[in-house]
């Protein structure tokens, strides 16, 4: 293979497909508690990148006493120690959030669209709360080794011009992320109470007539989304960083994968999360210098070539939204119409 | 003596009655059938016997008990099943999981009354890891009634268990039905199928504007030239 084209192929590995790869996997994750509420629950639940923050910002708080213990992962970041303090938190966040507002409108029957406005409003409380409680700066809680590859030995190892580096919050993320489905899934297939969860899912009246209590299925949907929340902000804090607002800013995403995967389908929010990951990306990198490595001379290109400006990767999801909305509704997995 | 009766049932779903003094009754290892021209009231006392209608006369006995205050849920567990007309069967559920959700609130194990659904419905022995949603329509009314099955009822109440399959395979969800009463369960089903399925019934009630017009063995029914003129087209 000619120098020039593996140096092309390094160059997007490290640019697109890894950060893509770490970026889908986190979307999937946060896409998934989407799915899986709207799957039982009935609503588009609004509050969950919320969530995220709220169960990311429990997660740095702990970290940081964590790290004035002086106890830590040594490569990895302290973080994961302080995980299932996230974890905790947004399951509780969630479960009070059920129980003073979300309970009051299922048992009322109100339509769907009141739940998800109400969860606009569960939305802004817990963003306030996240501000009031952590502040809205920028907060950095990454600790451990920060590359598990980087630039410099990769370039040395391989003789090439262009450098690959993998951070360890990308690897850990892939990781966690497949860990953590492999485990919903398990869950799903195999245990009594995900089945109850799939059939309430399908079939609301048969699954209360074959005995399913619906309090438990409502339940345990709430901890394992807001498990799933917690994780995944958490994760996408330590590969970007932490800001309470950005959380409200994934939301548009996360909805855009669960609904191109078919919503209400577990597997097609992971496809949609990297679908959606991998088209912000790759539609707002510059390709100049890789259709340098790939071109003549003489057709080499001045501009950026960049399809879009980074300041537009949110309107992707939204064009996702649109197009999949307007020609495929129930999405890839044939999921439900939202 | 009879299993399961609704005496005296009035009532609907708000507004006016559907059911307006009707009385239907079904007992051990018998069928019987409920009969009667669109809009009397056959799926509401169906529904009404298994607590989704609200009376507001009369009483649901069962073994003699009143249960008319009992949920759906309750009266499950009390051993009475109920195979609605639609929505049935879990789709996107293997034919399986639909066996295991019949028996969700069952401890013990299963496999045994597995075994004997898949001796009942063979077909679904060979598809039991297919998707119930991508069977013919004649296998999903086979997995609905298994799934009721599952939870070992003392009474199945079907709702036009042979509504939109062809005319083999109604045959064939009849004898499937002689076979589950041989058990001594109490069977008590909506046909609109009516001359067949009083041909297999012991009893049959013919309801007209929710009330009982014609109650007598599905034979008789069968033979009285009254019914047949008004209720089974000549």
């Amino acid at each position: 293979m000619p120098v020039d084209l593996v140096n092309a192929l390094v160059l997007l590995a490290n640019f697109v497909v890894v950060p893509a790869i770490a970026y889908g996997s986190q979307l999937a994750l946060g896409a998934l508690g989407i799915t899986l509420v709207y799957g039982i629950l009935r609503f588009a639940n609004f509050s969950h990148g919320d969530l995220m923050a709220f169960g990311t910002m429990a997660t740095i708080l702990a970290t940081w006493q964590l790290q004035g213990w002086g106890i830590g992962l040594g490569v990895l970041p302290t973080a994961m120690l302080a995980l299932p303090a996230g974890i905790v938190a947004a399951v509780l966040a969630a479960l009070a959030a059920d129980r003073t507002v979300f309970r009051f409108y299922r048992i009322r029957r109100s339509s769907p669209m009141v739940l998800s406005i109400a969860s606009v409003g569960v939305m802004f409380v817990l963003n306030g709360l996240v501000r009031v409680i952590i502040g809205p700066d920028d907060r950095s809680f990454a600790d451990g080794t920060r590359y598990l590859l980087n630039a410099r030995q990769f370039k040395e190892a391989t003789g090439l011009a262009e450098g690959l580096t993998v951070r360890t919050s990308q690897l850990l993320t892939l990781a966690v992320a497949v860990v953590a489905v492999a485990a919903l899934f398990w869950f799903l297939r195999r245990t009594r109470a995900g089945k109850a969860m799939r059939a309430y899912s399908d079939n609301e009246d048969l699954a209360l007539l074959s005995g399913v209590e619906p309090g438990r299925v409502v339940l345990t949907t709430w901890v394992i989304a807001a498990s799933l929340a917690a994780v995944a902000g958490s994760l996408y804090g330590l590969d970007k960083s932490f800001q309470p607002f950005t959380y409200m800013q994934l939301l548009l995403p996360m909805f855009a994968a669960a609904i191109v995967g078919g919503i209400g389908q577990p597997h097609g929010a992971i496809a949609g999360g990297f679908l959606v990951a991998f088209s912000e990306i790759a539609l707002t990198y510059p390709y100049r210098k890789f259709l340098r490595y790939l071109l003549p001379e003489d057709m080499q290109p001045d501009g950026l070539m960049q399809l879009l400006s980074t300041d537009y990767k949110l309107s992707v999801s939204f064009v996702i939204l649109v197009v999949v909305l307007l020609w495929r509704p129930t999405g890839l997995f044939r999921g439900r119409v939202l | 003596m009879s299993y399961l009766a609704g005496e005296d049932m009035h009532g609907g779903y708000g507004g006016a009655d559907i059911l307006r003094g009707c009385s239907v009754s079904v007992a051990r290892g018998e069928i019987v059938v409920i009969v009667g021209p669109n809009g009397a009231g056959k799926s509401t006392a169906m529904k009404a016997l298994f607590g989704m209608v609200r009376l507001r006369r009369g009483e649901v006995r069962l073994d003699g008990d009143p249960i008319g205050r009992l949920t759906p849920q309750d009266r499950v567990k009390r051993g009475m099943a109920f195979v609605p007309q639609t929505g049935n069967i879990f789709a996107t559920l293997s034919v399986r999981e639909n066996l295991e959700m019949g028996a969700f609130l069952r401890r013990d194990d299963i496999s045994d009354s597995i075994e004997r659904v898949f001796d009942l419905f063979p077909v679904l022995g060979e598809k039991h890891r297919q998707l119930a949603g991508e069977l013919s329509g004649g296998q999903r009314q086979q997995v609905a009634i298994a799934r009721a099955l599952m939870t070992r009822p003392d009474v199945l109440m079907l709702d036009e268990p042979t509504a939109g399959v062809s005319p083999i395979v109604m045959d064939e969800l009849f004898d499937r039905i002689l076979e589950i009463r041989r058990a001594g369960i109490a069977i008590l089903m909506v046909e609109q199928n009516a001359r067949q399925a009083l041909a297999i019934a012991d009893r049959g009630f013919v309801l007209v504007t929710g009330k009982n017009r014609y109650t007598d063995s599905g034979q008789a029914l069968l033979a009285n030239p009254e019914v047949r003129r008004s209720f089974l087209g000549g």
